[in-house]
Formats: C-alpha cells, structure tokens, sequence
C-alpha cells in the first residue's frame, strides 16, 4: 500500500517537473534546450571574457596580463573571486556539519578496532600511498587555477590518505588537535583576507593583488592562496569526521 | 536525453524517501536524489561541440566555444554541502543506534 502511494504521488511530481521544463506555455521556455545553449545571453560570457568589472575583448592563454582575474580555469575564477562569499559560506557550512558529527560522536574516544587484523601488504603499501597521496592532493589545491581540481578535491584526497592509514594499522590514532588548529588558521585567514580586500579595494574579498600572466604558476592573485587555505580547511575537516566514525567512545 | 535520465534519477530518490522506513536507506535515497539534481544543473550549462571551461595551451583563447562554468561552479558547492548533510546524517543515525539498537524508524520506542 505504501509503495503504490509512494509511485504515485512520484509520477505525480515527474508529471509536473516534465511539463514546467519541456511542454512551456507560448514560448517561454524555462531553460534552452540541451545543448543549444546561445552563452552570449548569459552571465557567463562575460565570466568567459573577463569583463564583469571593465572592458576587456580577449583572453589569451600566456600572453593577457593584469586582467581583473588571472586564472586559467574558469570554474576556479567563478568559485574563488567572482563567488568568493559565496564559498566563505559553503566552508562555513562544511565546519558547521563537521562540528555537528563531532559533537554527536563526543566522549573519550579510541580507534575501533576492525575484525580482521591487517596484513603486511596492506600495512606497508598504505604507508607507501600515503606520501604519494598528500603530495598529489597538495599539487591539486595548489595548481586549482591552471587545472582540473582545486581546494575542494585536493582536501579530499588529503582526508582518504588519512582513511587508507586509519583502515591499515589498528593502532594508528592522527593527532586531531594539529588538524583542528590547521582548520582554525586556515578559516581565520580567509576572512582576514576578505576583510583585508575591504581597506584595500574596497570590496568584501576583492581581488587586490597583482594577477600576473594568464596560465603561470604565480598568477592570479589572491585565488590560489584562497584555494590552498581551503584546501588545508576541507582535509582537516574532512579528516576529523573521518576520525569521528572510526573511533569508539571508552567506558570510563 | 541525459536530461530526462537525470530527472528520473531524481524520481527514484524521492521513491525512496517516501517509501522506506530505515535510516540508512533514506541517506541513500537523499544521496541518489542530489546526484540526479546535480547532472540536471550540469546538463544546462552544456553546449554543443563546446570545449571544457579551462584555458591551455591547446585551446589558448576565450574567443572559443566553452560550455558555461557557472552551473559547474554551483555544482561543486552543491556536492561538497551534500558530503556535508550526508555526514551529519551519518552521525544521527549511529547516535539513535546506539540508543535504540535499531536502524528501523517504525521500531524505535519512545523512552
């Protein structure tokens, strides 16, 4: 009975989200078809040229300097300066929920243990992993402008090296608090930087420093600081729920 | 065609958050149902022999034809949100385990 109350009233909801976006009244459609999308129309074109704040016609790859946003990746420059508070918030959302798990899982904790003991291929070859992760996650947030990737990704592959080394040794317990003090730093230096935007330019988190030549290492401005920042933040939150759910509360 | 797979994706995760009563499961809807969203609000910034939103040194110029960045850009706020609530909701459940010894909503008893 529940199950065909349940398909119904999904059908229903289908019904109603097919007819808003593929049957629209007299032309009016809510969004372009798929695929023939005119980006002239959009916002983005001007993400594209990099014209929000001034006149700009073109950007070329290792030849335009000091535009407004020197970055090579266009997801990067949107995240990081043109929606900067925008992410202050999604960190803020992030440390908020990671703060939530670890009041809910609180108590003297110690690692749990698993029901098989590792072996030594498992042992040793996590360790091996575990160098090569960091440094591919730290070359990550910090090549966030010029490639795929960025904070967010890069701190999550910090957080698996720190799973793969919790699922290796029964024994092993990271130290919390120096990722705790880690998330703190990093979360303060972005809003002093933001802040820091305001005397300077005059803009909650505007991008003040010079942005160099678009696709060089040091380019950009203030994005790849601000990405690595959120890099250390979301690895060590995401490691201290990780730690969370693999530890048992000790019975006092 | 990727449109309509993603609307029904979203279909089958709210299936699941009406019609089951264990809290795992209902994580697991709640994740199906983000996923779904997620491919349809990518799927609105693509466009037609567009190229990935990143200048190289092959495609070196912004005159070419990219797909639209900003829908990845709030994607990617979207899923890190969802890793988020999906945590939170991890904890909840391991707490009312822990209390109540069951994963079935209709089993739990008031104390």
């Amino acid at each position: 009975m529940k199950q065909v109350v349940s398909i119904l009233l999904v059908l229903a909801v289908g019904f109603f989200i097919f007819s808003a976006l593929y049957f629209p009244n007299q032309g009016d459609s809510a969004f372009d078809s798929y695929g023939e999308v005119d980006l002239d129309e959009r916002v983005s074109s001007s993400f594209i040229d990099k014209n929000v704040t001034g006149e700009n016609d073109e950007v070329v790859f290792g030849e335009s300097a000091n535009l407004e946003d020197g970055s090579a990746n266009y997801v990067t420059s949107v995240i990081v300066n043109y929606r900067s508070f925008d992410t202050l918030g999604e960190v803020t959302v992030l440390f908020i929920s990671a703060f939530g798990v670890g009041l809910l899982l609180s108590g003297r904790r110690k690692k749990q243990a698993f029901a098989h003991q590792p072996n030594f291929i498992l042992k040793y070859g996590a360790r091996l992993v575990f160098g090569i992760m960091v440094i591919f996650g730290v070359y990550m947030f910090s090549h966030g402008h010029l490639a795929p990737g960025g904070g967010f990704p890069g701190g999550a592959i910090i957080a698996a090296a720190l799973l793969l080394l919790y699922l290796a040794d029964n024994d092993f317990r990271a130290k919390m608090k120096a990722f705790k003090v880690t998330e703190g730093i990093a979360g303060s230096i972005y809003v002093i930087l933001g802040l820091l935007a305001i005397v300077i330019g005059g803009y909650f988190l505007m991008n003040f420093l010079p942005t160099g030549i678009v696709g060089t290492i040091f380019s950009a401005g203030l994005i790849p600081i601000i990405y690595v920042l959120i890099g250390l933040k979301v690895g060590s939150e995401i490691a201290g729920i990780v730690d969370s759910f693999l530890t048992v509360e000790v019975e006092k | 065609m990727i449109q309509y797979l993603s609307i029904a994706l979203m279909l089958v995760g709210i299936y699941g958050l009406l019609s089951q009563r264990n809290m795992i499961k209902l994580i697991v809807s709640l994740n199906i149902f983000e996923i779904g969203l997620n491919i349809f609000i990518v799927s609105i910034g693509f466009v037609k022999d567009g190229l990935a939103p990143i200048l190289t040194s092959n495609h070196n110029s912004s005159a070419l034809l990219y797909v639209d960045p900003l829908p990845q850009a709030m994607v990617l706020t979207a899923i890190v949100i969802g890793v988020g609530i999906t945590a939170l909701a991890l904890a909840l459940a391991r707490k009312l385990y822990k209390t109540h010894g069951t994963y079935e909503l209709d089993e739990m008893e008031g104390e």
